[in-house]
């Protein structure tokens, strides 16, 4: 084999080679989800109360602390679970008690969660517990959406001064 | 389970690796040159990025913008600099995986060279989150993509307080503070691969940090031509409402991320945690049995360092010298380097055959294999061989003439055998030609017998062939394992070879030629040496 054929011959392995590679730096195409879906997302941090009230210390607790470290109330530091519950077209998304981050259990709950839903009208509903009460919620919104294709529908929060978001 | 996967990716191995071999030759095979490939890649990504920084805006607004402009408006240098920038950095993937394939395939992992493999996974995990956070910051649909996939998988980890996809949902949360922390990101972790980089070849001897000149300029043209035909495009504006759920996904980079949505975010980062405890561990699944290390007799030692030139895993260092002979230095060997390959035995100027001491010694020898027991396995094997004419085959352990049986002396590299031997063999009439068998030659085992073995036989490395041998009758065989049956046809051409050339002792006008050629890699002979 002559040099310069052979050499061609090199080249045109690796511009192949390369050409491969360049194709698959963006191809084949790479798709999520269905065409035609949307994309709902529940997602907020939010702390809930702690879990129990403070309490005043009676005299005879307070004079047992070291003298630099009295105090008037003693308020625990971990917090209460959120509780949340989403319902989207009258079924249920998603039930969960959000247990607080830390070590201490005294961060706030945090939730990230997406759903891919079909294109279309859906009645949205969303309900949250951060308080010490069993049964009721302490905000709550429903809603009638409209999802078009490739949406991402997100559902916030934010305490104050609004509750849910809807965006 | 493991010997299995070694055994079958090293057969497949063979299969690509001849073609490529004969047409490119052992000296610029690709395959031969990974490493060395990776580095180059390396640098042109550097280089490009640099390049393009200078037209890029690291602010959130203007990102996408910037990238369009140099891509677009300035296509003839900043964008073919960002598909340089994109494919070399895809290049730098596919070399560093098949780098790691072979080097598990041929058994490069295990023993002494536990410590360029461990650390050669931290290099994957840097590659891959340079690679990410590059593409972040093009801001398109693919980086959106990115970024909540991203920040979806390290939000499963118990690790941060607020999700960090978060940031993604809504363009109110996206700030440019987040955007130049992964310009930052995007430049330090590229240094920091460097810095691992540089520390992955501290064990190597002569590490092969730059391709050739010739494979280095096609793949620049390569790359040029490839940037011109298929340029590097963002695939629009990120857009936060909007779900990235169409995307032209780059398969070298970003492979894991449609797993997250298969098997889940735990489930990738077990497999993924996996894959780096199985790589971690796989030098002592099982651990290579080793031979006990060369040891230095100072008596024949003169400290004349070529044993510690020669050594392609630095197991030997010159100090000073402790036994008061007049000369400045002494060989020392550090076991835990030495993987017995007896490169050094070869070297060593003391290592001659004909010494008639009553027990043969040399400067620096294998317990296991010493010079004195090849001296003895030569005469042995050369007393069984009859018909004529003699042939002697000195195979290296893991070539195509390790399953030769007849008159074969088996060594653990061929580059052991010193020239002196040749010349014992030849000089004592034990054989009348000498079949030097070893790896294929784009694939030595020991990384750098074939080339020193080359060199010594015709005369270029010290310890020198002598002028007094007849290099003709010395055949330099480079089969791989698999490759049996190219081996006994090329020692059959150099039989009938040898016994030409002594039918022409009579007839000295007509002088036999060996039919194999370096174009088609066969055996090399006489005088022709690997690339020359």
């Amino acid at each position: 084999m002559s040099k310069a054929l052979r050499t061609c011959g090199q080249f045109i392995v690796i511009v192949a080679l390369f050409a491969s590679v360049a194709a698959l730096a963006d191809w084949p195409v790479y798709r999520q989800t269905p065409r035609g879906t949307a994309i709902v997302i529940l997602t907020f941090v939010h702390g809930a109360d702690r879990r129990a009230e403070c309490r005043r210390l009676t005299p005879e607790e307070i004079a047992k602390l070291p003298l630099n470290m009295r105090r008037v109330q003693d308020c625990p530091r971990g917090r209460r679970p959120v509780y949340v519950e989403l319902d989207i077209g009258n079924e249920v998304a998603y039930r969960a008690s959000l247990a607080p981050t830390g070590i201490a259990g005294d961060g706030p709950s945090r939730v990230y969660q997406r759903f891919a839903l079909p294109a279309g009208q859906y009645d949205v509903a969303v309900r949250m517990r951060d308080t010490t009460r069993h049964e009721g919620f302490d905000y709550e919104r429903e809603e009638k959406i409209t999802l078009k294709p490739d949406q991402m529908f997100v559902i916030d929060f934010r305490a104050e001064p609004a509750g849910f978001l809807f965006r | 389970m493991i010997a299995l996967a070694r055994a079958i990716l090293r057969r497949g191995f063979e299969l690509i690796e001849r073609p490529f071999e004969r047409l490119f030759g052992p000296a610029l095979n690709p395959l031969a040159q990974l490493g060395a490939l990776g580095f180059f890649f390396f640098w042109i990504v550097a280089v490009s990025g640099i390049y393009l920084f200078i037209f890029f805006n690291t602010g959130i607004e203007r990102a996408y913008e910037s990238v369009e402009h140099l891509t677009r408006d300035y296509w003839f240098h900043a964008g073919v600099m960002r598909s340089f920038h994109r494919y070399a950095s895809d290049l730098l993937v596919v070399m560093i995986v098949v780098h790691l394939l072979r080097e598990f395939a041929y058994d490069h992992y295990r023993g002494v060279r536990w410590f360029s493999w461990l650390t050669g996974l931290p290099i994957i995990w840097l590659l891959y989150i340079s690679g990410i956070t590059g593409y972040w910051l093009v801001w398109d649909k693919l980086a959106h993509f990115v970024a909540i996939t991203t920040a979806e998988l390290l939000d499963w980890l118990p690790i941060f307080g607020e999700p960090i996809a978060r940031n993604f949902i809504s363009t109110g949360t996206l700030t440019s503070r987040f955007f130049t922390l992964m310009v930052f990101m995007h430049v330090a972790v590229p240094l920091f691969l460097l810095f691992i980089m540089w520390v992955h070849i501290l064990r190597i001897s002569r590490p092969k940090v730059n391709p050739p000149r010739m494979l280095a300029a096609m793949s620049l043209v390569a790359l040029a031509g490839v940037s011109l035909w298929n340029p590097a495009l963002s695939q629009g504006h990120a857009d936060l409402t909007t779900a990235p759920v169409e995307v032209g996904l780059d398969w070298f980079y970003l492979p894991v991320y449609p797993l997250t949505n298969i098997w889940g975010r735990g489930a990738v980062w077990g497999f993924l945690g996996a894959f780096s405890l199985m790589i971690g561990l796989m030098p002592w699944l099982p651990p290579l049995r080793r031979a006990k290390p060369a040891e230095v007799d100072l008596a024949h030692c003169n400290g004349c360092a070529r044993c510690a030139e020669d050594c392609p895993y630095e197991a030997i260092r010159m100090v000073a010298r402790t036994d008061g002979m007049p000369f400045p230095t002494e060989a020392q060997v550090n076991p835990s380097l030495c993987v017995s390959c007896g490169i050094c035995v070869g070297a060593c100027p003391s290592s001659t055959p004909f010494r008639r001491s009553a027990e043969l010694r040399t400067g620096i020898d294998l317990p296991d294999r010493s010079l004195r027991m090849l001296r003895e396995r030569v005469i042995a094997a050369a007393a069984m061989a009859q018909s004529a004419p003699r042939l002697l085959v000195l195979a290296c352990d893991h070539g195509g003439g390790a399953a030769h049986d007849a008159g074969t002396v088996g060594l653990p590299c061929v580059a052991m055998a010193p020239p002196s031997l040749i010349d014992f063999i030849l000089s004592r009439n034990l054989a009348d030609g000498v079949v030097v068998a070893g790896c294929a030659e784009s694939a030595c085992y020991h990384r750098l017998g074939i080339a020193w073995a080359n060199q010594r036989f015709n005369r270029r490395r010290d310890p020198y062939l002598r002028t007094r041998v007849p290099r003709e009758r010395i055949a330099t065989i480079w089969t791989s394992a698999l490759e049996t049956k190219r081996f006994e046809d090329e020692v059959a051409a150099f039989r009938r070879f040898v016994s030409a050339l002594s039918a022409t002792r009579s007839t000295p006008s007509a002088t036999p030629t060996m039919a194999a050629s370096a174009d088609t890699g066969r055996s090399r002979h006489p005088g022709e040496e690997v690339g020359s």
